[in-house]
């Protein structure tokens, strides 16, 4: 059994937000969505879990109480402590009273959020309250997971100890989709749908994605189309026009980072905003 | 730096509405409202010389009830029911004014014509027989607090869910909206229920209010008024997406409520144009039932006009408040049937929705 969006489509105060975009996540596996800001991440996360409408399409999802959700705000009570948060959460999506403290004793061990379980959800780092919004999200076990920017603003270390929780739960068999700005993250998913300005420009597996780009990416000191051209590091990548040679002696191996800007600014030139 | 300020006060409608609305509110409640004489109050005149008193009584008065063949019990029963603010009882010399105190300023000012008529007249004020401010208000504030938790502090308890947003995972979490609303504004009831009875037993001790009614009674009116109130705030919540803008829009309901709600002026002074804004204000009927339950001692029967107004009020704000929050908190639920959900445009079939 497999979860996603067919067709969908959404249309906020006259203006399409997701254009056509199907997305399918199987149980076990981690389905990343990247993009830019307006790229239509959470409102494609937020049609899957029924907070908004769709105008075309249609959604395929479990049951209220067997989905997990993380939004892209806090996702906890400030006021609350750590342990009431998961508490709280865990009486609605009715797990037995008898289960719950090994569950969030497991869950806060694992997100290492014991030694804070008595602190409210106000005084602990951000890194630590987007791992308690995790916790809260996976307290039910749910069969689809659905996390938006789960990492973003969070430290290197609390990343690490995020995707850790992410990867622990497809492990357990849900069907995990988060939504990302870190392409090295998206690299790690089993499958991801690159998004611009509500459409899919790709998606698939990350080698699928790579090895369907057929532009000619190369490193260059001085961009010939500036409009064209992207920073990495100390030089500057610039996708060529079709048609170019592609053995080229400044020619790069695109990695995803070329592949998602390249695919934009492509997106962007033939339908401007 | 003043150009970006004025930019952002042209997109900031609130504000503006706050700047200019306020003042020409203000003008016009105290230039038509705040007027504390009372030009004419309701009369009635009960005893054998009814006819001839009221024909004699000057146009201060507004003789609404003459009933020859009643006396004093009857003339305090239409006080209690504040059917009139005043009654003359005629049969006996001089003639007995009984004069209701729990309607302050009417009755300031029926004493003050009164005492004109020398020994005429014998005026005997009931409810309020000191004429003391606090009798009057201690009521009245009750209610202004319970205005304040409920519109208020509710607005903001729900719109903090909004921005700190949780909401939207209150939103699709497997829990019925009117559960969330409930959840939400059960605590503010429960709170602002026992503010209501520590200010009044409060008012009791420090100001000797009287409270001459059934409490159960007042329970009921303070319990309609509640929801009525605890309705706007949610009301407010739905179109509020900050504190900042809930306290903002809050305000606008609070100000009038406490100037034209017969609290501080009285409505039967204020100019015909200013009073129907007061009618349509919930405070003002819970201080009718307050007043009238603590002061006069009235009964329900007699307060029924209040109530009837209150409960309307508590259905149709409440309804619609808790309306426009469900559908603020569940927008793609609506469309939701059972594991799969389709958008309205879309062939609706069995297989639509299928696993694959």
């Amino acid at each position: 059994m497999t979860f996603g969006l067919a067709s969908a489509s959404v249309e906020l105060g006259g203006r399409t937000v997701l254009d056509d975009v199907t997305l399918r996540i199987a149980p076990g596996s981690v389905v990343a969505v990247v993009g830019g800001d307006g790229a239509g991440k959470s409102t494609l996360l937020r049609a899957l879990v029924g907070e908004v409408a769709l105008s075309r399409g249609s959604v395929d999802a479990p049951p209220p109480d067997r989905i997990g959700y993380l939004p892209a705000s806090a996702g906890s009570w400030a006021a609350l402590t750590v342990q009431q948060n998961v508490d709280f959460v865990a009486g609605v999506y009715g797990v037995p009273p008898g289960e719950l403290g090994a569950r969030r004793g497991a869950l806060l061990e694992r997100a290492a959020l014991t030694s804070a379980s008595d602190r409210p959800a106000s005084q602990v780092s951000g890194g630590m309250r987007r791992k308690l919004g995790f916790s809260m999200a996976a307290v039910h076990a749910p069969q689809l997971l659905v996390l938006d920017e789960p990492s973003t603003g969070v430290d290197p270390v609390s990343r690490i100890d995020l995707w850790r929780l992410v990867t622990q739960a497809a492990a357990a068999g849900a069907a995990v989709v988060l939504s990302t700005t870190y392409l090295d993250e998206a690299e790690r998913a089993a499958s991801l749908v690159v998004l611009d300005r509500g459409r899919v420009l790709a998606q698939g597996p990350v080698d699928d994605v790579l090895d369907a780009f057929d532009g000619v990416v190369v490193r260059t000191p001085v961009a010939q189309r500036p409009e064209w051209s992207w920073r990495r590091g100390r030089d500057l990548h610039e996708l060529l026009p079709p048609g170019a040679a592609a053995d080229r002696a400044d020619a790069v191996v695109p990695d995803l980072e070329d592949v998602v800007v390249a695919l934009s600014l492509r997106s962007r030139a033939e339908v401007p905003a | 730096m003043i150009l970006k300020e004025f930019r952002e006060l042209r997109r900031d409608r609130r504000t503006v509405g706050l700047l200019v609305g306020m003042p020409l509110l203000l003008l016009v409640i105290f230039g038509y409202a705040a007027n504390f004489y009372v030009s004419s109050v309701k009369a009635a005149v009960v005893g054998p010389q009814a006819e001839q008193v009221a024909s004699a009584l000057p146009s201060f008065f507004d003789v609404t009830v003459v009933e020859p063949t009643q006396g004093q019990a009857d003339a305090e029963s239409l006080l209690q029911a504040n059917t009139v603010d005043v009654a003359l009882v005629t049969g006996q010399q001089p003639v007995l004014a009984l004069v209701d105190g729990s309607n302050l300023f009417a009755a300031q000012s029926t004493v003050s014509v009164l005492n004109k008529a020398g020994d005429q007249v014998t005026t005997q004020i009931l409810y309020n027989p000191d004429l003391s401010t606090s009798w009057v208000m201690i009521p009245a504030i009750i209610g202004l607090i319970l205005t304040f938790i409920g519109t208020i502090v509710t607005s903001i308890g729900l719109v903090k869910e909004r921005e700190t947003g949780t909401l939207e995972q209150l939103a699709v979490m497997p829990i019925r909206p009117s559960t969330v609303i409930l959840g939400k504004i059960t605590p503010y009831f429960l709170l602002a229920s026992l503010d209501m009875v520590i200010i009044t037993v409060l008012g009791m001790l420090l100001f000797d209010v009287p409270f001459n009614g059934n409490p159960f009674a007042f329970a009921l009116g303070a319990a309609l008024f509640l929801l009525v109130v605890l309705g706007l705030g949610v009301f407010i919540s739905t179109i509020s997406q900050t504190t900042g803008q809930a306290i903002q829009t809050a305000f606008f309901f609070l100000l009038p409520q406490i100037l034209l709600s017969g609290m501080i002026f009285p409505l039967d002074a204020m100019a015909a144009g200013v009073r129907w804004i007061g009618y349509l204000l919930p405070l003002t009927y819970f201080t009718m039932i307050s007043q009238g339950i603590m002061l006069r001692g009235a009964t329900v029967a007699e307060l029924w006009l209040p109530f009837t107004v209150l409960a309307v009020m508590a259905v149709v704000v409440l309804t619609g408040a808790t309306l426009r929050f469900r559908r603020d908190l569940a927008p793609g639920r609506r469309r939701r049937h059972g594991h799969a959900h389709e958008a309205s445009s879309a062939p609706v079939s069995d297989e639509a929705g299928a696993s694959r």
